[in-house]
């Protein structure tokens, strides 16, 4: 088993535990950190395929997308970090309204 | 020759690391803590970058590395003075054994 | 010594295996702050992982980004969410963010925002900072729900592996492709032909979508009240130290990505770091440089790139289309604009409020 396919395959654990995550937690910070595990790991199937190319040098597409994706989730992490401060003071709570109580 | 030397240091620095993620773990307060994280860590960083500039490219790429362990200095040891007065000033008693 | 050979997949095993563990210890602490914490070890792992794919530029982003200014704002807002900092205003200096991360907004206490941004932060260190401990019993979904999803979500995975196994045959990809063109590109390393020639319309929106996220940023809130109190005395020394260095690191980092792992977003990250810094440290910008300054700042990576995507519209060339020759030239014009741009705004995210 090659070891580029481990960590491919890490990456799709990572997408389980945080698909997981994000369903069943209820804080919202949790939910922010779930959401970054799943990019996580997709960023590493990506960056997996990258190095399917046969010689030494990997594929730079994929890894442009990754970099990209990266700075994409680290905005969207904060814009969800805002909104979350934003619920709390307007409504007092970290959690959904359909989300259990408090 | 050059190559086992710089093997040795790796294998020093990575046993300094050993004893301070130990330290880490086993040590009973926040400020002896802070001694095993900044002292050995360090120690341990300083050996592996020794080892690595013995087998560097260049000049420059050398320089480079000790920058490396020069800047982590600097910066673990305010971290590490700023964790201490934090945990100081919450009340935290030094570990009297 | 033929076991010698399998000594690496051995070391990337035990890579991978830390991720998930790291992974589902942060998913599943009950500690908010142990989470984060974790969260930016995991951080720290994935880094080295990338490294072992030989994806060097994406390790560089992933620290800086992934792990250091992801893990500020995660602690940042943290900070903010504790009960005790509600109604009062948002802790913006290091004392008050510290004071607020252990709930006791009267008393101001030492910063500890900078030990988890240098790595050596003890997980170990016991605070607890849990959230409300009304309700914590309702933390998650009942016990049968969280197994019922967990089985419900077996099924897909076990496809996604399935599927990453199949598409493990030796394929070239876009490799040859991208090196065959690449003396056109006007730089000599694959990475930053594609984000910056190739495939540059992907870049141009991923500024946009970052000076967007700012916006959101800002449209919900004003900028938490400045306090004067003292800083840290050894953080500002450590700020005036690194300051000019991450500067220069910057700078560095932006010329390379011509012809090594490197680039504008990478440099971008580490201003954004050092503005984090300086912002932590006590620094405030003056109020007449929060005024269009600051605006033409943040607006120039996208002004720039977009200027001269259409600009070539009226040299016959198609979108985005560098003319030959013009190509070095015109990637090194937008990279510098995106470095200050990408700095900037991160900065502001972390700061988190309009001006």
């Amino acid at each position: 088993m090659n070891s580029v396919l481990v960590f491919a395959l890490a990456g799709v654990g990572l997408i389980l535990l945080g698909l997981h995550a994000l369903l069943v937690q209820r804080h919202l910070l949790r939910k922010v950190l779930a959401f970054n595990v799943i990019s996580s790991g997709i960023f590493l199937i990506l960056a997996g395929l990258a190095r399917r190319a046969p010689g030494a040098e990997p594929d730079p597409v994929p890894q442009a997308m990754v970099l990209t994706g990266i700075v994409v989730a680290v905005a969207a992490t904060a814009l969800a970090l805002a909104m979350i401060q934003a619920l709390r003071t307007a409504t007092g709570r970290t959690r959904l309204d359909d989300d259990g109580e408090d | 020759m050059l190559v086992s030397l710089s093997i040795l240091l790796l294998l020093a620095g990575a046993v300094f690391f050993l004893a301070g993620t130990l330290g880490l773990l086993r040590f009973p307060d926040v400020y002896t803590r802070l001694h095993a994280l900044t002292k050995a860590d360090n120690l341990g960083l300083g050996l592996i970058v020794l080892g690595l500039m013995l087998q560097a490219d260049s000049l420059a790429a050398a320089g480079k590395l000790l920058f490396i362990w020069l800047l982590l200095l600097a910066a673990s040891a305010t971290a590490g003075q700023l964790v201490a007065s934090w945990a100081q000033g919450k009340g935290i008693k030094p570990w009297r054994g | 010594m033929a076991w010698l050979n399998l000594l690496p997949l051995a070391i990337d095993l035990v890579l991978a295996l830390t991720l998930l563990w790291l992974a589902w210890r942060a998913l599943s602490s009950p500690d908010l702050f142990r989470a984060v914490v974790l969260f930016i070890a995991l951080g720290l792992v994935l880094g080295l992982v990338w490294v072992r794919l030989d994806a060097v530029d994406i390790a560089l982003a992933e620290i800086a980004l992934g792990a250091g200014v992801t893990g500020a704002l995660l602690l940042a807002a943290l900070a903010k969410l504790q009960p005790g900092a509600t109604d009062s205003a948002e802790p913006a200096s290091a004392a008050e963010f510290a004071a607020a991360l252990e709930g006791d907004p009267d008393t101001p206490r030492p910063a500890l925002a900078e030990r988890a941004a240098t790595g050596t932060a003890p997980i170990a260190l016991g605070s607890t900072l849990d959230e409300r401990p009304v309700g914590a019993a309702a933390g998650t979904a009942p016990i049968a729900l969280r197994w019922l999803i967990a089985l419900l979500l077996i099924p897909p995975c076990i496809g996604l592996g399935l599927v990453v196994w199949r598409l493990w045959v030796p394929a070239p990809g876009l490799t040859d492709l991208v090196a065959a063109r690449l003396d056109e590109s006007g730089v000599t390393y694959p990475v930053t032909a594609v984000l910056l020639n190739f495939r540059g319309y992907d870049t141009l929106l991923e500024l946009a979508v970052l000076l967007l996220a700012l916006i959101g940023v800002w449209s919900l809130s004003p900028a938490p009240h400045l306090d004067d109190a003292e800083p840290e005395p050894a953080l500002a020394a450590l700020s005036r130290l690194l300051a000019p260095l991450m500067i220069l690191v910057a700078a560095y980092l932006v010329w390379i990505g011509a012809q090594a792992p490197g680039g504008a977003f990478q440099a971008g990250s580490v201003l954004g770091a050092a503005g984090v810094l300086l912002r932590l440290s006590g620094w405030r910008l003056s109020p007449r440089a929060t005024g269009w300054p600051l605006r033409l700042a943040l607006v120039l990576g996208v002004a720039v790139f977009a200027f001269i995507g259409l600009a070539v519209i009226g040299l016959g060339q198609p979108l985005l289309g560098y003319p030959a020759g013009w190509a070095k030239p015109a990637i090194l014009a937008i990279e510098l604009a995106a470095t200050l741009s990408i700095g900037t705004i991160l900065a502001a995210l972390f700061i988190g409020g309009r001006p």
